[in-house]
């Protein structure tokens, strides 16, 4: 991976966060109702799935291993065209 | 004649999986490269769902549902949303380092790469073995997983010729057919025809889960009147909640089941099809998104069933739960069809990667090495490949006659298992420092404490440790346990034996600001 640089840090320290909001507490007993039909912790944790997605498309954004993908890719500029 | 209809529209579905089959061979290369790796011509969407549909098997359609039909929403917490961030991690931070090593060095199995990268030609013999061991109960699922569905679907059907089912198409017959349709496509196109019908098969999935999920909602008068009916059971009702059910400790250590993905055999071999690193972005970023889709509605059907009363058919266990939602809840015979067929496509879109990479690590791992490639033809490579295929699964469908686990905690068993071996592909490609001495016994290590617990657990039923330290539905997932045991004995082993070759190192973890110098 290229040094980790501002973009970088921040993503890791949001998966950090996201990592911790996994374990919430806070709803372990509730059972309320939300969007008229969606148990409170099941909406959380499906919220949570956005929020991963969210996640690892800024690290596809700001932190993509390009040097991974060209040294792979020179693989085929060293084949043989025939 | 209607009561037959779901059946029809199950055959249909089957038979125009066979054509699929057989079109995508008009693409086929005719080399083993072609059927193991599709030439690595695999794009974005095709991986997407190919990889998606791989990991969601009849563990994440019927286990899921019978699992929240007994342990409530915080099912989804457990594996789901741990699986959002945790599967993406994996296929960003490890899955693209081993296509391009994979690309670069022309790798095909995990077995090539870990005996190279590791320089131990034993290590590939001794991996081989286990990864195909810990298939068996992955392919088990996805059998028991068909079996039960369809005879949810089919009971009293046929009274007088499954008389000791119910009248319902016993397992073994299921499980014979849904063989016999995967094996034919995986024969004829290798692993493109694989992904094409994964591609299909996820999409179908996908769209029958949703529409289960408003037909039987709307059978029960609409969601809000669904949930409304489990909140006033005066036994179900705290189904809503996680509390009594699942214990924080166990909620908190599931999330090293995900991390199996890291060492999934079939999914190797998917990331290996892949046209270029692009490829892997849409899958990164919607794969938690796909889960959401899939799981939020089963999870939201297990307790709505069991609000709703139904209970699974005499001689079976809650692995029939979704088969009967759907028998009870869905009026149109055609829409019920459509939906089991959706749940066999989830089922058959894992069982075919499974018995393709089975086929492919044993040709690449095993007859080549043993007999050299340039004693084998193409032919016989592919021909081993299927005899081989063949072999397991006769060995995994024998086991699943006798075999009555819950699809959840079988499948968590067996992902344990590639999970408490992720140490070691996590360090095959961040740890320079790691020994082929090590790993040999990392691995020896994790296949010992593996089975010792897997023998307390009853061989597969649910079990938790330390839990005298907590309350009783509480305490630490095995498989925490074991990767532990795994990463320790990694870490201290390689500490003790000699470092890897200067060589090794700098081909598996290449200094790009020098190779930037040097092609300036």
């Amino acid at each position: 991976m290229n040094p980790p640089n501002q973009a970088a840090k921040f993503i890791w320290l949001l998966a950090v966060v996201l990592f911790v909001l996994h374990q919430d507490y806070w709803w372990w007993s509730d059972q309320s109702i939300v969007f008229g039909f969606l148990p409170i912790g099941l909406a959380y944790h499906a919220i949570y799935s956005l929020l991963a997605a969210v996640l690892w498309a800024l690290a596809v954004k700001f932190v993509w291993p390009t040097a991974w993908e060209t040294w792979a890719d020179e693989k085929d500029q060293e084949r043989p065209r025939h | 004649m209607t009561p037959y209809i779901p059946l029809f529209v199950i055959g249909g579905y089957l038979i125009g999986l066979l054509i699929l089959g057989l079109v995508s061979n008009m693409f086929f290369r005719g080399t083993s490269g072609d059927y193991f790796v599709a030439s690595r011509s695999i794009g974005p969407f095709m991986l997407l769902m190919s990889v998606f549909g791989t990991t969601m098997t009849a563990f994440a359609l019927v286990g899921s549902t019978g699992k929240a039909y007994t342990t409530g929403i915080g099912v989804y917490g457990l594996m789901a949303s741990w699986s959002g961030l945790i599967h993406s991690a994996c296929f960003f931070l490890v899955g693209i380092k081993l296509w391009a090593i994979g690309k670069r060095y022309g790798y095909t199995t995990q077995c090539q790469f870990f005996r190279d990268r590791f320089e131990s030609p034993a290590l590939g013999y001794m991996l081989f073995p286990v990864l195909v061991a810990l298939i068996i109960p992955y392919l088990l699922i996805g059998l028991l997983g068909a079996g039960a569905v369809v005879r949810g679907l089919t009971i009293k059907m046929f009274p007088h010729v499954f008389a000791s089912t119910n009248g319902a198409i016993p397992p073994w017959l299921t499980g014979l057919v849904v063989c016999g349709v995967v094996l034919t496509y995986v024969f004829v196109g290798g692993v493109r025809s694989t992904a094409w019908a994964n591609t299909f098969q996820t999409l179908v999935f996908m769209l029958t889960g949703v529409i289960a999920f408003f037909m039987i909602a709307k059978a029960l008068g609409g969601p809000s009147a669904a949930t409304r009916i489990v909140g006033e059971h005066s036994d179900k009702h705290s189904l809503l909640m996680r509390n009594g059910h699942i214990g924080r400790w166990q909620f908190f250590t599931y999330l090293f089941v995900p991390l199996s993905v890291g060492m999934f055999p079939h999914l190797f071999q998917h990331w290996l099809t892949a046209r270029s690193a692009k490829t892997f972005r849409l899958t990164v970023i919607f794969h938690p998104i796909c889960i959401m889709i899939v799981w939020v509605p089963c999870i939201l059907i297990g307790v709505w069933a069991a609000g709703k009363g139904l209970v699974p058919p005499p001689g079976a266990n809650q692995n029939a739960i979704l088969g009967v939602a759907v028998k009870r809840l869905v009026a149109s015979p055609w829409l019920a069809g459509l939906l089991t067929a959706g749940i066999l496509a989830a089922i058959m879109s894992s069982l075919d990667s499974q018995f393709m990479c089975v086929g492919s690590m044993f040709t690449n791992d095993i007859a080549i090495r043993l007999c050299g490639s340039q004693s084998l033809s193409d032919r016989q490579k592919l021909n081993l490949a299927r005899g081989f295929v063949v072999f397991v699964v006769i060995v995994t469908y024998l086991i699943s006659l006798v075999t009555t686990k819950h699809i959840f905690d079988l499948a968590v068993w067996c992902f344990s298992g590639y999970a408490a071996l992720f140490p070691i592909v996590l360090a095959a490609v961040y740890w320079k420092r790691a020994t082929g001495s090590a790993v040999i016994t990392a691995v020896s290590v994790t296949v010992v404490v593996w089975a010792f617990l897997f023998k307390q657990s009853g061989y597969g039923g649910e079990y938790l440790l330390f839990s005298h330290w907590f309350d009783k539905t509480d305490g630490i997932m095995p498989v925490a346990v074991i990767t532990m045991a795994c990463f320790l004995t990694l870490v201290v082993v390689s500490w003790m034996t000699s470092p890897p070759s200067a060589q090794t190192v700098s081909k598996f973890f290449p200094d790009f600001k020098k190779e930037q110098a040097t092609n300036q």
